[in-house]
């Protein structure tokens, strides 16, 4: 019994760790309608932005985060106004090209700049070492992970369900035209979400640094299964991409419990079964 | 026109033979990629050595020739080595990070004449598979067999074996099941996990309902050892006295800083270690360092390749800077030198290093910086793998 709630632990810190970094993609992917293969190159921008600044600049891990945010959306400003823009409403394989073409810049600046080595985003204090909640004891940073996953999840669905900004956003995307005809300014809604998205991936990119290191191909390494979490959940639903995540994280921990030579085994067999069952994705919409 | 022609045809075969005292060398490995670190390391090992040493044997100039392969790939390697052979005409091949690549050249060499120093590739079998192979590396078998040993000397009884599901993982398990059960001790269970695994905390449980009192684990160095190492801390597994043990490849001299505090006090085997106290080292880390342009970057591929060029110069200086990879070969077989790892032989049989193995435990020294501080030696290893295979 133990042992269960173990690994139902280790699953649900897995799933919400996913979650921090995959949801910006799926807020790109479902609500901007452009296959972002950039945004593992974006969050890995954030994790060296924050390991620059702990590190050299020996600020704090709460300012880091913030100034690596805020620094990943202003270098993505000019990709956004000169490049991301020409995509928008473009061809599936013409956002991939360009996006995967970006990514494969994003390495060699970070190779030369930054070199091959590993970097870390020291923890603070609070945040290291294990946890112990009577049962087992866990990573602290994990149970950060947790509970940034939880108030991301609820701030974007305020956002994007509850506010006029959320109304715009969802208006623009059904119909640019009418959208910009009732005076909605459809560039700036796109940019500004545009701007979310990747200050989101920034910020996944800080707080899943602990399991998923910063170095020059984390921006190759994990978007498949960035994808996966996207394409099971149903891209720009938030419920859908935490719904995903857990499922996901759950099947893939106790798999790599039970029987870790199947490797990935189990994790893409229910990806399967869930794509066929769901081909929009578990509360994806129809298109 | 026709003498235009002539003339030209006059001019090449001139350069060519003012040039034949040129001994090229032809060296394979990843120089960009996920990998390039290593590539680095090869590069810096092979340009401290030239800095050090010249870059004449004799008369003959040595070149040499880098070919880029970023993940292992054994056709395009033999690709690269044919295009090496026959276009560029070197004598020797070189190089080499994994063991598929060097598998692949390896059918070529009798036939091109052309003896082979692998630089990194640790499988054991590679050296059977040509008379030209030599090896200036290490094997999987060679640097983890000596840590059953170390966990049997220590008391460590049980012991739960955890290794990526790829060749050398394999490898180094059976090197360590075969050794611990010699000694008289237990496996309680051995997990093999995929290559692209990040969350160990599922591992880390099962080693903890294993009872186990030690874990052998084999990850390839890189992002993967980071995220292992942290979840055996975050798990609670130092803190319950499960020991931690590993080939040297988890705590190479790159990875340290990241790894941190986490890694404080881990138990590895290895062939080298930067911080080993010898002149030789001393002055082949500081050649290596300026080649390597940042000290951070330097690890053990790089002494693997100092070792390499030391073997080539012995070849050409033997063979005259004449093509005759037989002679070549013949000529360092019980060739035996003191180099920065320590004393070393090349096995006339097997044509495989013979060498020190360390005991290290990751230390911090007082400017802060973690080193692996090297505590016992198992002196003369050879590579008990190929004894295992036969």
């Amino acid at each position: 019994m133990q042992t269960v709630f173990s690994v139902g632990t280790d699953a649900l810190a897995y799933g919400m760790v996913l979650f921090v970094i995959s949801i910006g993609l799926s807020v790109t992917m479902g609500l901007m309608r452009v296959v972002n293969l950039a945004h593992g190159a974006f969050a890995m921008i954030g994790g060296y932005i924050a390991s620059y600044a702990t590190q050299i600049l020996g600020l704090g891990y709460g300012v880091a985060i913030l100034l690596a945010v805020v620094g990943t959306i202003l270098i993505a400003i000019p990709i956004e106004r000169f490049l991301f823009r020409r995509i928008y409403g473009a061809p599936e394989l013409t956002q991939v090209l360009m996006t995967i073409g970006l990514t494969f810049c994003v390495i060699g600046i970070a190779n030369y700049v930054f070199g091959p080595t590993l970097k870390t985003i020291p923890l603070p204090e609070t945040l290291r070492g294990p946890v112990d909640l009577g049962f087992r004891s866990i990573a602290a940073h994990k149970l950060f992970a947790i509970a940034c996953g939880i108030v991301v999840a609820g701030a974007l669905w305020v956002l994007i369900d509850k506010t006029s900004f959320g109304v715009k956003l969802r208006a623009s995307v059904d119909n640019a035209a009418m959208a910009a005809s009732l005076g909605v300014r459809t560039k700036i809604v796109y940019a500004v979400s545009s701007a979310v998205a990747v200050g989101l991936a920034a910020f996944g990119g800080i707080v899943g640094a602990e399991l998923l290191p910063i170095e020059p191909y984390y921006a190759l390494r994990y978007m498949v299964t960035f994808l996966v979490v996207v394409s099971v959940g149903g891209a720009g639903s938030i419920p859908g991409a935490l719904v995903a995540c857990l499922v996901l994280g759950a099947i893939d921990t106790t798999g790599r419990y039970l029987v870790p030579e199947y490797g990935e085994f189990f994790f893409y067999l229910a990806v399967i079964a869930i794509v066929c069952v769901f081909p929009n994705g578990i509360l994806g919409r129809r298109s | 026109m026709k003498k235009i022609l002539l003339s030209a045809v006059a001019a090449v075969a001139l350069c060519s033979s003012a040039f034949a005292d040129t001994v090229k060398v032809g060296v394979v490995g990843p120089f960009s990629g996920p990998f390039a670190i290593q590539g680095k390391n090869f590069k810096a090992g092979i340009d401290a050595y030239m800095a050090l040493n010249g870059s004449k044997v004799g008369d003959d100039d040595i070149e040499i020739i880098y070919r880029d392969l970023p993940q292992a790939d054994p056709a395009q390697s033999k690709a690269l080595a044919q295009e090496l052979v026959v276009k560029e005409g070197v004598q020797y091949l070189a190089g080499f990070y994994f063991t598929p690549d060097a598998m692949a050249v390896t059918p070529l060499l009798e036939q091109a004449n052309v003896p082979l120093v692998i630089m990194n590739a640790a499988t054991s079998a590679i050296v059977t598979k040509s008379p030209y192979v030599v090896r200036t590396s290490f094997t999987l078998w060679q640097t983890s067999a000596p840590m059953a040993k170390v966990a049997k000397e220590r008391g460590v009884k049980k012991v739960i074996t955890v290794v990526s599901d790829y060749g050398p993982g394999v490898d180094s398990e059976a090197a360590f099941t075969t050794t611990f059960k010699a000694e008289g001790g237990e496996i309680v269970d051995s997990i093999r996990m995929p290559l692209s695994t990040n969350d160990f905390s599922p591992i880390m449980q099962r080693v903890k309902d294993s009872g186990a009192d030690a874990v052998f684990a084999f990850l390839p160095s890189g992002p993967t050892t980071l995220g292992f190492v942290k979840s055996y801390n975050d798990n609670g597994l130092k803190g319950a006295g499960i020991q931690l043990l590993a080939p040297g490849d988890l705590t190479q001299e790159s990875d340290l800083p990241a790894l941190g505090d986490s890694a404080l006090g881990m138990l590895t085997t290895f062939h080298y270690a930067i911080s080993h106290d010898s002149p030789e080292n001393k002055t082949f880390v500081e050649a290596a360092r300026k080649a390597i342009g940042n000290p951070a970057e330097l690890s053990f591929p790089s002494v693997g390749a100092y070792d390499g060029m030391h073997v080539i110069y012995k070849m050409i200086e033997a063979t005259g800077g004449e093509q005759n990879a037989q002679k070549a070969v013949d000529a360092v077989k019980g060739m035996a030198w003191e180099s920065p790892r320590g004393p070393v032989s090349i096995d006339g049989e097997t044509r495989h290093i013979t060498q020190n193995i360390y005991l290290r435990e990751v230390a911090k020294a007082d400017d802060g910086t973690y080193y692996n501080k090297e505590i016992a030696t198992f002196e003369k290893q050879g590579d008990p793998g190929l004894a295992a295979a036969k």
